[in-house]
């Protein structure tokens, strides 16, 4: 199945990335080409939206955790949107809550 | 402990997703396991499966990835089987705390601590013909009145019979 990724930039500072469908070894290298295209476009607050994604595995992480240092070395920052219990656990048992800022909805991610 | 399926899968990231969906419909209609279990599950397949084919890849075989789920009254077991070299692993590197900013250069290597998180009980048996992982989940076997409308099911009742 296709991973869907569509680009929000209606709330400037931030560009939100809406992913859809599953992140797995297959899919994930799009993940990561859109998103090394987004901060090579100059996109510095990039809001990840994982509330259309069925199912989250450690490759999918390794790109998150890439794409924020990307973003982190060029001063910029990426924050995850869930509240999907079973993608959450994910980021819980691999310690990663602690690193990334995750918000259950879009309003909140972009509230700062 | 009874073989209730054996898949035999290319080894390219594209058949994950089929693995996915085939195991965690067979655990649950067969098993007794709550939807978070079946979840878990399907994690722990997943991440199995990508190590096995990035061994056979490394190993530059074109052979496939082996998926045997077995079933006894108080469990289930999956094995899943490369052709890899093997690997130990107890010998993989630890990554750093979380608080530590060295840790956004580990990418990888999550895999193997989320699998031994997900499941009941891991085993590595790591060979010179490849290395076999084996999970295994405890719970008892579904309801008689079950989901018995399955394909994977009626292709099992009618080996079986």
């Amino acid at each position: 199945m296709e991973l869907g990724l569509e680009v929000d930039e209606s709330r400037s500072p931030y560009t939100i990335l809406a992913v859809k469908g599953e992140i797995d070894v297959y899919s994930a290298p799009r993940l990561r080409e859109k998103l090394v295209e987004l901060v090579s476009q100059g996109h510095r607050q990039i809001v990840v939206d994982l509330e259309g994604v069925d199912f989250l595995d450690s490759t999918g992480l390794g790109v998150l955790v890439g794409g924020l240092k990307r973003l982190r070395s060029h001063d910029g920052e990426l924050s995850i949107v869930c509240s999907q219990s079973r993608i959450l656990k994910v980021f819980e048992i691999t310690g990663l809550t602690t690193v990334f800022q995750l918000s259950p909805t879009i309003e909140e991610a972009t509230a700062g | 402990m009874d073989l209730s399926l054996e898949l035999s899968v290319p080894s390219r990231p594209e058949y994950i997703a089929i693995v996915r969906l085939v195991v965690s419909s067979l655990a649950a209609a067969r098993r007794n396991l709550a939807d978070d279990r079946i979840d878990d599950l399907k994690l722990a397949v997943s991440e199995a499966c990508t190590n096995a084919i990035e061994a056979n890849l490394a190993n530059g075989t074109e052979a496939p990835v082996v998926v045997r789920f077995w079933e006894a009254p108080e469990r289930m077991e999956l094995c899943i089987s490369d052709s890899g070299r093997g690997f130990n692993p107890d010998l993989l590197p630890e990554h750093p705390p979380v608080t530590d900013p060295d840790r956004l250069n580990f990418e990888r290597g999550l895999g193997i601590p989320l699998i031994r998180n997900l499941v009941d009980d891991v085993r590595f048996d790591p060979g010179e013909q490849g290395t076999s992982v084996w999970m295994t989940l405890f719970g008892g076997p579904a309801e008689e009145t079950g989901d018995h409308t399955s394909e994977i099911i009626r292709v099992i009742n009618s080996e079986e019979s």
